[in-house]
């Protein structure tokens, strides 16, 4: 396995619209090793979800390169780029982004259903074992409270055994309690061997990883490791 | 990624919004339905045309006054007066020097009028014939005799009644020997024919025969032929006995260049293809008009589906952000469009059927000789339109839908 999941060198991303156009990304160089828990902060439009964007293969960079496990992906088309989504990453969003009137089972099973595989029931039900869900497995999206819904997104990232986990702002429509879940459940994949980078605005989330990637207009600003690390478990955690 | 699973996708999307996807089918529906009626009730209507015009025999001609165009409806169909055809011309034709092949010829010429017995009192239609005629359309009478050629050239005040006539005159009394009135002229009842029904589109049993020259002479007061049919001993000499037909009558008329023609010689097959291929252009002419519901009905789907794709833009960047390729999502559209119009379709063909069947049933119920035709071509072609329609507008919206930016899709409010 390659030394470095993800490496990117003078990355850079500019949006065509408005007068003189946009620069959301300026000059980025990062890289991130296989198993590593990073937050990426700033504050809104600096660009976190512009560069999660580009490491999700969902958004190609305007200059610079992209090497994902040593393999310079800047230029892939649009189908090598939906491929690499489906087994090598997984998203969140703060949006949830279920199926609407579609049950957990379906929801989870998404992914699968793109890959170019035969599609493993067991793995599904898994996913969702995993994030205590099971006993909702047959409910619809729209049955679902917040947290939970959140929880079958983190089912649906992970169905597919992706390298990574990309989570934008998992926990900002969340009550504290149920973010607190989220934070829990992606600490435990991370300590069964997970990337994962979270994209966040709160210091406090921020560090329940173990490297903190601060950015400010399109540029990194600091770079550094959690000195004090917050674990989300607590006593009456969810996982026994 | 499997058809099924698109498949499987597309019905639930279209479940998910029961009555707009059928209000969208409705315009495939109505299109197919009405072609494949409208093929149907046309090919009935031949089977009518065809099933009337054997009805009346096969093995004569017919001569019309005036020219035509060498494939269109003689000129006394077009409601011209021609008064070229005259008694010398049967003449002529009933000479076998002349039409070695001919076997009986007879004119025909018609009026209306009152026709009274004692007080009962019709309005009917007279058909002034020949002796011949029994013999050119293989009707014999079925009470008393046909009159003869002796009564026709002395202007005897005879008739023959069609069957419905003498029913409404005379009910069950006995017809023959009685003395009826034709517009006020007296003619004596020789002979009634029997019950025929609808022959070569007009019903026979209520027409009254009488001889032709009297027909003329005493109640039209003109002395030519409305058309002339030329009874052939063999179907084989039909081609032959046309020549010979034109090649007499243009003697007698002095003509002699073909482009001078004043009449038409035409053989039952000539009418049959003519009638045919008048309604076959009438039938497609029409279902072209049919089809061009389903082109409406297609918009109609483009729009719907371009509403699908904006309500569903959320969905289709999450699909993208999870591995669904462009072409995937292209065809999971394209399948949604083609389910829309294929199920119409499948509806629009039963629908088309049932009424097709009730059309067919009611025609017969109506006593007409139609028949039943659904012709496999019509579903084959229906259920082919129906997917093309689905795919040609169903395109547009696809190819918008798989083009989406992931990520503009998942910010999209
Ligand atoms: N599609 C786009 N077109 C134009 N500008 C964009 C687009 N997406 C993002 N931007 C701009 O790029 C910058 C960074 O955006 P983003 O990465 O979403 O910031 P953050 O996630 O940190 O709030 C912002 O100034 C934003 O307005
Ligand atoms: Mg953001």
């Amino acid at each position: 396995m390659a030394d470095l999941l993800i490496k990117l060198v003078n990355v850079g991303k500019q949006y065509e619209s408005g007068e003189s156009g946009t620069v959301a990304l300026n000059d980025i160089n990062l890289d991130i090793k296989p198993g590593e828990f990073v937050s990426i902060m700033g504050p809104s439009g600096s660009g976190k979800s512009t560069l999660m964007h580009i490491m999700g293969f969902l958004d190609k960079p305007s200059s610079g390169q992209y090497f994902y496990k040593d393999q310079d992906v800047s230029n892939f088309d649009d189908d090598k780029l939906a491929g690499i989504r489906n087994t090598e990453v997984g998203f969140v969003f703060q949006a949830f982004n279920l199926l609407q009137r579609t049950n957990v089972y379906d929801n989870v099973k998404l992914p699968l259903v793109y890959a170019n595989k035969k599609l493993d029931k067991d793995k599904v039900e898994m996913a969702i074992k995993r994030v205590g869900l099971f006993h909702r497995i047959n409910n619809l999206s729209n049955q679902l409270s917040g947290g939970e819904k959140q929880r079958v997104a983190i089912a649906r990232a992970l169905v597919n055994d992706p390298s990574i986990i990309f989570a934008d702002e998992p926990t900002g429509n969340l009550d504290s309690k149920s973010g607190k879940q989220i934070m829990e459940i992606l600490q435990d994949l991370n300590a069964a061997g997970k990337t994962i980078i979270l994209v966040t605005h709160e210091q406090e989330t921020a560090e329940h990883a173990q490297r903190i990637i601060k950015i400010r207009d399109g540029q990194i600003v600091s770079d550094e490791q959690v000195k004090e690390r917050h674990f989300a478990r607590q006593e009456d955690g969810l996982r026994k | 990624m499997r058809p099924s699973i698109l498949i499987d996708i597309s019905f639930r999307a279209l479940r998910a919004k029961r009555s707009r996807t059928f209000l969208t089918m409705l315009g495939i529906i109505i299109g197919i339905a009405s072609v494949i009626i409208i093929m149907s009730a046309g090919a009935g209507a031949q089977s009518l045309i065809v099933n009337q015009i054997k009805s009346i025999g096969t093995n004569f001609i017919t001569v019309f006054p005036g020219k035509s165009e060498d494939k269109g409806p003689p000129s006394s169909v077009l409601g011209l007066i021609t008064t070229s055809l005259k008694d010398a011309d049967i003449t002529a034709l009933l000479n076998k020097n002349n039409v070695p092949h001919g076997i009986a010829v007879t004119g025909y010429n018609r009026g209306v009028g009152t026709i009274t017995w004692r007080d009962q009192q019709i309005d009917g239609t007279f058909v002034g014939v020949n002796s011949y005629f029994p013999e050119v359309e293989d009707s014999q009478v079925a009470e008393g005799r046909f009159f003869t050629e002796d009564e026709n050239a002395s202007l005897a005040r005879v008739v023959v009644l069609g069957y419905q006539t003498k029913q409404d005159l005379f009910a069950d009394q006995e017809a023959v020997g009685q003395v009826i009135k034709i517009k006020k002229s007296a003619f004596t009842v020789i002979g009634v024919n029997p019950k025929e029904g609808v022959k070569g589109f007009q019903n026979v049993d209520s027409l009254v025969y009488i001889p032709a020259k009297t027909a003329q002479k005493i109640l039209l007061g003109t002395n030519y032929y409305s058309q002339i049919r030329v009874k052939v001993d063999d179907e084989a000499n039909i081609d032959e006995t046309i020549l010979d037909t034109q090649l007499t009558l243009r003697e007698d008329h002095r003509i002699t260049n073909p482009i001078d023609d004043d009449f038409t010689v035409r053989s039952q097959k000539d009418s049959l293809d003519i009638l045919l291929a008048v309604t076959n252009a009438l039938k497609f002419f029409l279902a072209a008009i049919a089809a061009i519901s389903l082109i409406v009905g297609g918009v109609g789907i483009m729009n719907i589906m371009l509403v699908a794709v904006n309500e569903r833009t959320r969905e289709i960047g999450l699909r993208k952000a999870v591995g669904a390729k462009n072409g995937n999502i292209m065809s999971q559209f394209l399948i949604e469009s083609v389910i829309i119009t294929l199920v119409g379709g499948i509806i629009g063909i039963v629908i088309g059927v049932v009424f097709s069947t009730l059309i067919a049933f009611v025609a017969r119920a109506l006593s007409y000789n139609w028949d039943l035709v659904i012709s496999p071509f019509a579903i084959i072609l229906a259920t082919s339109i129906s997917i093309v329609v689905g795919l040609v507008f169903g395109l547009y919206p696809a190819s918008r839908a798989s083009k989406l930016n992931p990520i503009e899709a998942l910010r999209y409010e």
